[in-house]
This record gives structure tokens, sequence and C-alpha cells, in this order.
């Protein structure tokens, strides 16, 4: 809420000697049902991590439960190093986590800048005002830095392509997060051209320094953008590979369970 | 400059055609009903006294207009308004008759706004019902208040602090009533384009999930607008009962399609996201207009509701036409 708090100066803040997020034995379960059975995974700062499964195998529960929305029933969360529960999904981002839905979470008629600060507007003066003007002038520079295309800061969410609007969203969830970007299908929406602007864009954030966590069903794209993959089947983790080590047979077997 | 080398021209400017000219209806109508009244009616109408008579009669509906702005723009509504009026002038009525404080009876008078509005707001975001339904609810709850605790009997008020505040007072030679309307468009104004409770009305109203992922309190902020609203409708009360020297449970009773009618001809969207103050005044003096103009030439009274319906109608159907993308 700090209306202090700038866009601007975030590299370097996160301490990369530590996992950004760490899951620990973890499990959910809903009354008698058993969703997660039992999950680790380490996100590194600044890695890529994929996480697939087929469909029903947990991988919602488990981005519900990172973005503070489910309470585990068992297990520990550690975010950079610390242990961290959230409340809701509120919690977990005044926590460091973002979240990028696919259903983007922007307000159309308002411009790309209120959107960059939305629910945490920059104000000025005792009156409180908002600072139009230097939300615009810091969202320009950032999504300069990141090279996404858009007519600029003060267009409004409307005028804009679809990917350019997730770039948006990613720009806003990778610049608030202190330790996790969570991506839920990034780019479920998106053409193929447009796909492959935000998975650049995606790429370019491992510098940026927050781990990223990305939910996705297109494994031509895990292989594309992740550094490692987590598969997780009937609610179990069932291994992680590192893409430089595996390949598509591997994985796709993993996720169906026969070899 | 920086800027202008870093955008790019991806999207083409919008030309005259593209200019989305139903914003601007309520400017038309405004020019062309008052052009209409000067030609057919001549110096009756355009005479300094009445044109600012029109202004100073506007003033609870530009009062309640601007509550209803944040309100509509949240993606609500509140029905409740017309019958608030009535109830909030009774109750100051009665306080000032009671205790001949002014101060008491502004705050007797305002506070039954406060506590209409918390309701209403309690029972939208904790509660889970349309605000349509509830508003319409306390609407009939409140107008049988009204009617409950002055027995259908006027209440006069002969205060005269209150009066000077409310009804005939002046200030630097301006008209009370003129300086309470500036004074609610002027907070109007700052509170929906200048600060963050005014970002995030209008983010609630355009995606409410994307207010609650982004930690904006949803709750919180509807039921301020809702209060808000509703003490707007108390003030508008007040300016009745000091205008009228009393209040009476009729007060306000034709004024809720009046304010609807001048914010959604303003610019303001039924469907929340997008709110105007400085339009929600022009869609009042264009409804006081017409109001004025209709009476100067010499309309029955049950004629005037005729042509003040017929003619909202074709303003509001120009005004929320949706564009086809």
């Amino acid at each position: 809420m700090s209306s202090e708090q700038s866009l601007i100066p975030d590299a370097g803040v996160v301490d990369r000697s530590v996992p950004a997020l760490q899951l620990t034995n973890i499990r959910k379960q809903f009354g008698g049902v058993v969703a997660i059975e039992r999950f680790d995974l380490d996100v590194q700062a600044g890695e890529i991590v994929a996480l697939v499964g087929d469909n029903g195998a947990g991988k919602s529960t488990l981005v519900k439960m990172v973005s503070g929305v489910y309470q585990p029933t068992e297990g520990e969360i550690r975010l950079q190093g610390r242990p961290a529960s959230f409340r809701d999904a509120s919690d977990a981002r005044r926590q460091g986590v973002e979240v990028v839905y696919q259903d983007l979470a922007l307000v159309d008629s308002q411009p790309v800048y209120m959107n960059m600060f939305l629910g945490r507007e920059l104000t000025k003066g005792p009156l409180r005002l908002l600072d139009r003007r230097r939300m615009a002038r810091e969202t320009q520079e950032l999504v300069d830095r990141l090279d996404v295309r858009i007519p600029s800061a003060k267009a409004t969410i409307r005028e804009l392509s679809g990917g350019q609007r997730q770039a948006v969203a990613i720009c806003r969830a990778t610049h608030w997060a202190s330790s996790l970007v969570l991506m839920d299908e990034p780019t479920a929406a998106l053409g193929v051209a447009e796909t492959a602007k935000v998975e650049e864009l995606i790429m370019r954030l491992r510098e940026r320094g927050a781990g990223v966590l990305v939910v996705s069903h297109n494994l031509d794209q895990v292989f594309r953008i992740a550094d490692r993959v987590a598969v997780l089947r009937r609610g179990r983790q069932v291994g992680v590979r590192s893409i430089a080590a595996t390949n598509r047979n591997e994985v796709v077997s993993m996720i169906t369970g026969l070899s | 400059m920086s800027e202008a080398g870093t955008a790019a021209p991806a999207i083409s400017r919008p030309r005259w055609r593209a200019i989305d000219w139903r914003e601007y209806v309520v400017y038309i109508g405004f020019v062309l009903v008052f052009l209409f009244f000067a030609v057919f009616l001549g110096e009756t109408f355009l005479n300094p006294t009445n044109l600012s008579n029109i202004v100073i009669q506007t003033a609870p509906i530009t009062v309640m207009a601007v509550g209803l702005v944040f309100v509509l723009s949240t993606g609500e509504i509140d029905l409740s308004i017309g019958s608030v009026v009535a109830v909030s002038a009774l109750t100051g009525a009665v306080a000032l008759r009671e205790t001949d404080s002014a101060l008491v009876g502004v705050l007797a008078g305002l506070a039954v706004g406060a506590v209409v509005g918390l309701v209403n707001g309690v029972f939208v975001t904790l509660v889970r019902l349309p605000s349509f339904l509830v508003t319409l609810a306390t609407m009939g709850a409140v107008a049988g208040v009204a009617r409950e605790i002055s027995n259908l009997q006027s209440v006069p008020v002969d205060n005269e602090t209150f009066l000077g505040l409310f009804g005939s007072g002046e200030l630097f030679g301006v008209p009370g009533l003129i300086i309470w309307s500036v004074l609610a468009i002027a907070v109007g104004y700052v509170l929906l384009n200048k600060t963050r409770y005014g970002a995030h009305v209008l983010a609630i109203g355009d995606n409410i999930g994307a207010a609650r992922v982004s930690g904006i309190k949803t709750a919180r902020v509807k039921i301020m607008v809702l209060m808000g609203s509703a003490m707007c409708a108390s003030l508008a009360g007040l300016l009745y009962a000091g205008r009228l020297h009393g209040a009476r449970y009729t007060l306000g009773e034709a004024d809720l399609m009046t304010v609807i009618a001048a914010v959604i001809v303003g610019g303001t969207s039924l469907f929340g996201g997008k709110g105007t103050v400085v339009g929600a005044l022009m869609g009042s003096l264009l409804m006081g207009m017409l109001n004025n103009g209709l009476i100067l030439a010499h309309l029955s009274v049950s004629q005037q509701m005729i042509a003040r319906g017929l003619i909202i109608l074709v303003a509001v159907s120009l005004s929320l036409r949706e564009k086809r993308s």
C-alpha cells in the first residue's frame, strides 16, 4: 500500500542464494478427497520452472495454494528461505507472490499505467492525490526496459492486442513480485505470434531475479522457455527434470504414467 | 521528448469519424434544448432570473447526481435516494423543531442517510444481493418511515441559521444552493478523478475480479459508495427543507428518475467502469432546463410528465447504445 514504493529500484534486491520458493511435503485434502498427496519443489531465483500434468492431476490446487487461495493441509511453503503462510490471495501478494492469470486481471477502460499500479497507486501531496505523471513515467521506463511494444504507457488497455495485454500483466507481476511470479497458462488465450512475444518476455524475466513458476499445457512451450519441469500425476509429484537433460517422450510418459 | 521516441505509433489516432460522439450527447442536448426554449419562449426563458432559478432549483438533483455517479461507476445502482430525501428532510426538520439547533438538524439529517447507505452496502456486499433489489426494498421501507414519522403532515422549519445555510442564504451574492452544487461537483470530481478511492471505484465497476486480486477492498469501497450516495440524498433533502421552509414525505418522490437520467445522459455507464461528474452536472442542468421550459410553455403537469419521459428516453438511448466493436 505504501505510496513511496516505486517500480524502479527493484533489480538486485533479490537474494539469489536461497530458493525463491520452496514447497516441502505439501498435502491438500478436501474433506476425504486427497487433491495433492505429496509435493516438493524448489524454484530458484531467476529460474523458470514449468509445472505440467494431465487434467485433474492437481495443478490448479497447487497453484491456488502458492497464490494463497487455498491453505495446504500439511507441509511447508517457504519464500526466500522464510516460512510463509497466506491467509488469502492479497496476503500472498503482500509477501511477494504475484500471479498472472490467464483471464488477464486488467481494467480495460484504464490506461496501462493505472493497471500497472492497480491497488498500489502512487499519490502526492497532503491530499494524497494520484500522481499520474509519475506512474506513467515509471511505467513507460519499465515497458521500455522489458522491450514490451505498446503504443504508450498512457494507452488504454482496450486499445491493446491480447498479447500486449498479457505482456502488461506479466510486467506488472514481475515488478511487484519480490519472490515469485506464478503464471497460470499465460498464453492460453493468445495466437501464435503473440505467444512467441510473450514467451520472449517471460524468458527475459530470468535476469530480473524473481523465480517463475509456469503452469502450461503446452509441452513445446515448456521446452522453449523453462529451465526445469516438474510433473504432477494424480496429486503426486512424479519427478523434476532439467530441460537440458530430458526430452518430450520422457516428460509425456511421466505425465501419463505409461512408458 | 523521450516519450515521443519510445511510443510506437502502432494505433492510428482517432479521426473525426472515430470520435465517440455519445460522450458529447449531453452537451449537444444541452445546447439544442437551450436553443429550442430560447427561440420558442424568448425572454420568459432567457431572462437572468429564470436562468439562475434553473440552477438553484436543480441543486438537489445535482447533489444526488454526484453521489449516483460513484454508485453507477462501481456497477451498482441506488434506487433509495428519492425516499432518503424525504426521510432526511423530515428527520432534520423534526430535530430542528425539538432542539432549534441547526447543527443537530443537519447531523440528524445526514445520519439518516449514512444509516440507509450502510444498510444498502451491507446487504449488497455481505449478503451479496443485487443492489437493484436491496435499494428497491429500502426505497419502500424508507418511504414508509417518512410517512410514519411525519404522520403524513408537513413539518415546518423556522430555524434562521438552517434556512440561511440551505435555503435563501447567499455568499458574496451567490445563492447558497448554487454554492452547494459547485461544492458537490468539485468534491465529486476530485474524488473520482484524482484519488485512489476514485480509481478503485472505476476499477471495481470495470473488472471486479481484477480489483479483488489487486488487493482492492471491493466490499468496503461499495459500502462507501452507497453511503456517499445516500448522504448526498440527505443533503438534497436538507436543501429542499431549507428552500421550502419545511419538509414533507413527498419530497424527492419524483427525483429518482430525473437523477438517473441526468447521470446516464451525462455519460456515466450504467454498467460500471466509466463515470463523469462534470457530465452529471450537465445532465442535471439539462433536466432542470427541461422542467423549467415545459412549465413556461404552459404544459399541464400530466403533459410535462409525458414530454419529460419521452425526452429522457431519447437522450438515454442516444448515450447508452453500446459501441459495436
